[in-house]
């Protein structure tokens, strides 16, 4: 398997509470890879290490082979022009219209004319279906369509990495289906490394290749996606069956815990 | 139970931890903003200059029609309550040189340091907090785009540029206001009031407070910043940092009004 990005012994810290305890897997390249997880399993936490937002306790990051948790400011810049995040409430800037929120990787790291930039601007919007509102205001859109505008500035340098955090948070099915779909076809049509975060099982099965499986800060699984479905291990099971968590305590420690002490 | 000398130095020592922590942080902020303020430019990274403008609109400009108002307001107060004592001595022509020496030397500047820091550095902090509660900061990171050159700098420079400017209007109309009441309700000759106010200030009055106001307008921007980029929770704490903003703002004007008068005093 050709990694593209590969994380070893990730160990991350907020405040005392250990989030992930040093964790290791690779992403592969060119393929949709889906890290999957419950609420507070600390994966989107483990999103803003891969993007370089936070730096971790201790292990290392390595995409292409370069560790990013190592390097400075400048270069982690290098690196994140190769990268397009988009965020679960799409970060769009609501002090600007749509073309300029595209336009604004292009305007920074380029050194393009304007007409390049309005015509690539075009295309990008387009490409996301969202061709005719260019000079909307974020604030003038529904959440699904700022999500595909955030895809459109994600995608503004034509990058190699493509990070989702939790795209179809906050959705509707059909919206949300139709951003799956805008995934596959980038993944086809591009050939880019796209990471996903989420804990939308019916996403889980449409769009990725390759899953990994966090569970209170720990990988339990990685592999091929049939791997996932043909896994044994009960946490796992218990995920993809939507089976709630039972409570595992005594009525006697039910009664400790509710006196305080 | 701890003991009480144990909380008690416990409790002094977090809070000179998190007293520390917060002096790290403002200067680590301060040193940022300078470098992509004086330092880049150079190094091929320019100053955001549209932005710039449009913060100088919005902190400026936008600004002259209070400022102006309360500065007229304040130059009549200062003619009453003057003439209120001079009256007794039959000096009323002092009138002038209060007014004069006190709105250009402390209050045109300070006066325009409060409503700036009320209208502006609010709005700094309410717009980089709900920013960074958006991730719209994650974001530009992400973009490899420097937050601080991003929203700092332009800041920085439109309330450099135009606490100055604005503390010069304050004194031109609270002086004009001095001028109205004295030629009116004093019945002071308008031209004997003009001369006593040109003799009774010197250009180091003006200058002193413009220096001022160039200061106010550097501790207004980095603590609105400071508040702003603190925010991590949701809406409840933007509200909260922006309130913080305008008192931490409003001390600190004070703070170094103190100082640069104290300088000032022995220095010029």
């Amino acid at each position: 398997m050709d990694k593209a990005i590969e994380v070893e012994n990730l160990v991350t810290h907020y405040g005392d509470r250990e989030i992930l305890k040093k964790i290791s897997f690779g992403i592969p390249r060119g393929k949709t890879t889906v890290i999957l997880g419950g609420s507070g399993c600390g994966k989107s936490t483990l999103l803003k290490h891969l993007i370089g937002l936070l730096k971790p306790t201790r292990g290392s990051i390595l995409i292409n082979g370069n560790d990013i948790t190592s390097m400075s400011e400048d270069d982690l810049n290098v690196v994140r022009k190769k990268m397009g995040v988009l965020f679960q409430g799409a970060a769009l800037l609501n002090s600007m219209t749509l073309a300029d929120n595209v336009a604004l990787p292009l305007r920074e790291h380029t050194r393009l004319e304007e007409s390049t930039i309005r015509i690539m601007v075009r295309m990008k919007l387009d490409l996301v279906g969202l061709s005719g509102f260019e000079g909307f205001y974020p604030s003038q859109l529904s959440g699904g369509m700022k999500k595909r505008a955030g895809l459109a500035r994600a995608m503004a340098l034509d990058p190699e990495f493509l990070f989702f955090d939790e795209p179809s948070a906050g959705l509707d099915p059909v919206t949300a289906a139709g951003l799956d779909e805008l995934i596959l076809r980038l993944r086809n049509v591009f050939k880019m490394t796209i990471t996903v975060v989420t804990h939308e099982l019916p996403s889980v099965f449409m769009i990725a290749d390759y899953v990994i499986m966090l569970d209170l800060g720990e990988v339990i699984f990685a592999g091929p996606l049939d791997e996932l479905r043909a896994s044994g291990n009960p946490r796992i099971k218990m995920f993809l069956e939507r089976r709630p968590e039972t409570a595992d305590y005594s009525p006697e420690d039910y009664f400790r815990f509710i006196a305080g002490d | 139970m701890p003991s009480i000398a144990e909380s008690f130095f416990g409790g002094l020592g977090r809070r000179t931890l998190a007293a520390l922590k917060g002096i790290h942080e403002v200067s680590k902020l301060i040193n940022t903003t300078f470098y992509w303020f004086l330092v880049s430019p150079f190094k091929g990274k320019p100053i955001r200059l549209r932005a710039s403008i449009s913060e100088i609109v919005k902190a400026g400009y936008n600004s002259v029609p209070i400022v102006a108002v309360i500065s007229l307001f304040v130059g009549i107060i200062l003619a009453l309550q003057s003439a209120y004592q001079l009256k007794r001595v039959g000096a009323l022509i002092y009138v002038a040189n209060l007014v004069g020496v006190s709105i250009t030397r402390e209050l045109g500047p300070i006066l325009t340091a409060i409503i700036v820091a009320g209208r502006s550095g609010s709005a700094f902090a309410a717009e980089i907090g709900s920013m960074k509660a958006a991730e719209e900061i994650d974001a530009l990171v992400s973009m490899g785009i420097n937050p601080v050159r991003f929203l700092v700098v332009p800041k920085l420079i439109a309330l450099a540029l135009m606490l100055p400017a604005l503390t010069l209007i304050a004194d031109a109309i609270g002086l004009f206001g001095g001028f109205l009441l004295a030629t009116t309700a004093l019945e002071i000759h308008p031209y004997n009031y003009f001369q006593q106010t040109v003799n009774a200030l010197l250009i180091k009055d003006v200058v002193t407070g413009l220096v001022k106001a160039l200061a106010f307008g550097v501790v207004i921007t980095i603590v609105g910043a400071y508040q702003g980029f603190k925010v991590e929770g949701g809406a409840e704490e933007v509200g909260r940092r922006t309130t913080a903003s305008v008192v931490a703002s409003i001390f600190l004007v004070i703070v170094f009004d103190l100082f640069f008068t104290a300088l000032f005093y022995y220095f010029t």
